[in-house]
């Protein structure tokens, strides 16, 4: 078999269970000291959290998921989402500074020449150099394969023209995973730009898209107008022709587990909050969790949670292990980003008036949770996935 | 520039910790965590050995049960390695025992300077640190906040009430860092997964040559015989402004002579 074509599986190095502990005691440290008591000044003025973002360079978080032959640290998927979790719970933001560079780096690493892999996944795995990953267009979100933005071969080059939309990470990425029309199939491309906010070479960057919540990191349109790049930017050289979009739904896999588990912080962080006003507030001369209403909404709460968290870490685990998780992941992502959005709002409701205030944390959850139910699949497409696998699983004999 | 650091592997202070009734010392059984008080500690050995543009770091630890979570988290930081005092006849060792303890271990290690906290975070007596030196027979600085280090003597800055001394003292020496003077590092995940290979040279007193009747409950000069909770503190005066507030506080102020 070929091994650009199926791509390499990512060469990770089996954290143990120890260090993967010490990982996240170490993150919760920072989520707790640096992250949760700034979040808000970041937050509200929808301002780049670059001390936030270095530190999570310093740890190495660039490089999470890219193999340590690159520099990476080569954590397993089952510690990515724990550390996606994490991260989560203080900002769910943050988890998206590292989403699509990862999902990017996951497509070198696993369908890249040995030449695009040597060159990019050093810088990446450090991020000295971000990467993004762009497939969606204004007119294609769920139905990706619709995409327009076209590339044409021109002798040892490729012109590339049309708009890209919601590229996170667009303009301070320097190495865009970008999806393009190669005639009748699609396929994926590696453009190298200078980052910053002013474009490059045929490539113009809207201002940043003001968003409901996700806010603090940069989502923009992208319009390609001529912009040529060499024939090996190709992913996967002559082999990757019209590759594109089957391996950016295989890559797509790891987002959507990022997805999910992003939904699990933010659940949690909910369940916190909830947790510590239904204790301190009172009515009717007692903490309103001493009211069964309030109470055994609680225990819902912290039930949908726990079996949130428990799919999510099955999915990841099925992933380390090499076995099918397109449904498991699917259904994983559909749930706990149905639920946080779920506890976000309940947790609005245990606040009370409070609750509709930007004084209290809460809102915040509020407006980032639904982002869960849209990015990397909307719950419509997951539900398309899980229903797909399941007849594909449950095919009668003939 | 060799520097060896201290670090007191405690019970997590977020957890609620137990006595035991019968020797009336904290229960640590449960895993033990490196004591904040010593990451300041482990913070200046980095930048001291980063400064001299070379050296190592060597942590020195006594803990019950080959207790290396705490140890761990330093090594991720940074430091080389770390030698660990584990032995069953240490249950019940008092500071100055402590101080035996590790103070025969630091000779082993043979630094240039020793670094500790000025207390920890669950005995503190803050007495651990001097004993070190005087067993040792080397000089000791406490309280500092700023280390400078120079062909063989050391330039501290050494916290006071009103400001700080300066003070020179030649090495090898031992020196007390007060708590907050520096943000200690996170650990980087590389340096997590590199700890777990760095090494820690485990020994017990015999090691040491220590002898059991030394230390222990046996050897302890010092009994903890109750414990008490800490008297409430009082309800103080409320003084309610009616346009002359600022003068009861003056005059307050002016009766404690703070003004
Ligand atoms: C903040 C943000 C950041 C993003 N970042 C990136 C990024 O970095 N890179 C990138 O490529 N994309 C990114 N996206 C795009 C995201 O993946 C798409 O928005 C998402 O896939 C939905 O596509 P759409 O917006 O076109 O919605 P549409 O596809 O227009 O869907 C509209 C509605 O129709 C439903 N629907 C569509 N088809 C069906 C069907 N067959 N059956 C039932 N219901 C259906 C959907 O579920 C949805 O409810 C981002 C989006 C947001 C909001
Ligand atoms: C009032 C009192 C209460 C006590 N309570 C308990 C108790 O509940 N449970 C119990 O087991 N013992 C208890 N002890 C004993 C005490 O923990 C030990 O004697 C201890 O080693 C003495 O140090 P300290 O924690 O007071 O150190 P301090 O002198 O306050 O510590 C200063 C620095 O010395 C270094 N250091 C101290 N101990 C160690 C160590 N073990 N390894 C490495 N470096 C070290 C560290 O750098 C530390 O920051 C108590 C002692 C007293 C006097």
């Amino acid at each position: 078999m070929n091994l650009t074509r199926v791509g390499r599986r990512a060469n990770v190095s089996n954290v143990d269970a120890e260090v993967s502990d010490q990982i996240i005691e170490t993150l919760a440290r920072f989520v707790d000291l640096d992250v949760r008591p700034n979040v808000a000044r970041y937050e509200s003025s929808d301002t780049y959290p670059g001390p936030m973002v270095d530190q999570m360079r310093e740890f190495g978080l660039f490089g999470a998921t890219i193999a340590e032959e690159y520099g990476g640290l080569g954590l397993n998927i089952s510690t990515y989402a724990r550390v996606i979790e994490e991260l989560s719970r203080g900002w769910m933001s943050l988890a998206g500074v590292i989403n699509s560079h990862l999902i990017a780096a996951q497509l070198i690493a696993r369908f890249g020449t040995d030449d695009q892999r040597q060159r990019l996944l050093p810088a990446m795995a450090t991020g000295e150099r971000r990467g993004c990953f762009s497939l969606s267009e204004p007119d294609s979100g769920s139905d990706a394969a619709a995409l327009r933005c076209r590339a044409a071969r021109d002798g040892d080059e490729w012109t590339i023209d049309g708009t890209k939309q919601w590229v996170t990470n667009g303009e301070k990425a320097s190495i865009v995973a970008l999806l393009a029309r190669t005639g009748d199939d699609i396929s994926c491309f590696l453009v190298e730009k200078a980052p910053g906010p002013d474009g490059d070479q045929g490539i113009s960057i809207s201002r940043h898209i003001d968003k409901v919540g996700y806010r603090g990191l940069e989502t923009v349109e992208m319009a390609y107008d001529g912009h040529r790049l060499p024939h090996h930017n190709l992913l996967g050289g002559d082999e990757g022709f019209g590759q594109g979009f089957r391996w950016a739904l295989a890559a797509l896999e790891l987002g959507r587990i990022n997805v999910a588990a992003r939904a699990v912080g933010v659940a949690q962080a909910a369940m916190d909050e909830a947790l510590s006003y239904a204790q301190q507030r009172e009515t009717f001369g007692r903490p309103i969790a001493q009211h069964q209403g309030i109470a055994f909404k609680l225990a819902d709460m912290a039930t949908k949670l726990h079996a949130s968290r428990l799919m999510v870490r099955d999915a990841a685990r099925r992933v380390d292990n090499g076995e099918r998780a397109d449904m498991e992941a699917g259904m994983a992502k559909l749930f706990a980003s149905e639920t946080a959005a779920e506890l976000a709002l309940d947790a609005m409701r245990i606040h009370g008036g409070n609750g509709f205030t930007t004084e209290y944390p809460v809102e915040r959850l509020y407006r980032d949770a639904p982002l869960m139910i849209i990015g990397e699949g909307t719950s419509e497409i997951q539900k398309l996935v899980i229903s797909r696998a399941l007849l594909a699983r449950a095919k009668p004999a003939e | 520039m060799k520097v060896a650091v201290c670090v007191k592997q405690i019970p997590d202070p977020a957890v609620p910790g137990e006595l035991d009734p019968s020797t009336n010392t904290l229960n640590r059984d449960d895993k033990l965590i490196l004591d904040e008080s010593d990451s300041f500690g482990v913070e200046l050995a980095l930048q001291l050995v980063e400064a001299a543009g070379g050296g190592s770091v060597t942590l020195v630890s006594m803990a019950p049960r080959s207790e290396v979570s705490g140890l761990r988290t330093a090594l991720a930081m940074g430091a080389d390695d770390a030698v660990l005092v584990s032995d069953d006849a240490l249950a019940g060792t008092d500071a100055l025992g402590t101080a035996k303890v590790l103070g025969a271990a630091l000779g082993r290690v043979e630094p240039d300077l020793i670094l500790a906290g000025v207390e920890s975070s669950d005995g503190y007596t803050g007495t651990v640190p001097e004993q070190i030196a005087g067993v040792m027979g080397i000089a000791s600085v406490t309280f500092a906040k700023k280390i400078e280090a120079s062909d063989g003597m050391l330039s501290i800055q050494r916290q006071t009430d009103d400001g700080y001394d300066e003070v020179t003292c030649p090495m090898p020496a031992l020196v007390s860092v007060t708590g907050g003077v520096v943000e200690p590092r996170y650990p980087s995940f590389k340096g997590i997964m590199a700890a777990k290979k760095k090494p820690v040279d485990q020994v017990g007193i015999a090691d040491l040559g220590i002898d059991a009747s030394a230390v222990g409950f046996a050897g302890s000069r010092q009994e903890t015989v109750a414990v008490v909770d800490a008297e409430a503190r009082e309800a103080g005066e409320i003084v309610i402004d009616e346009g002359e507030g600022f003068q009861r506080i003056a005059d307050f102020l002016a009766e404690l002579k703070v003004i």
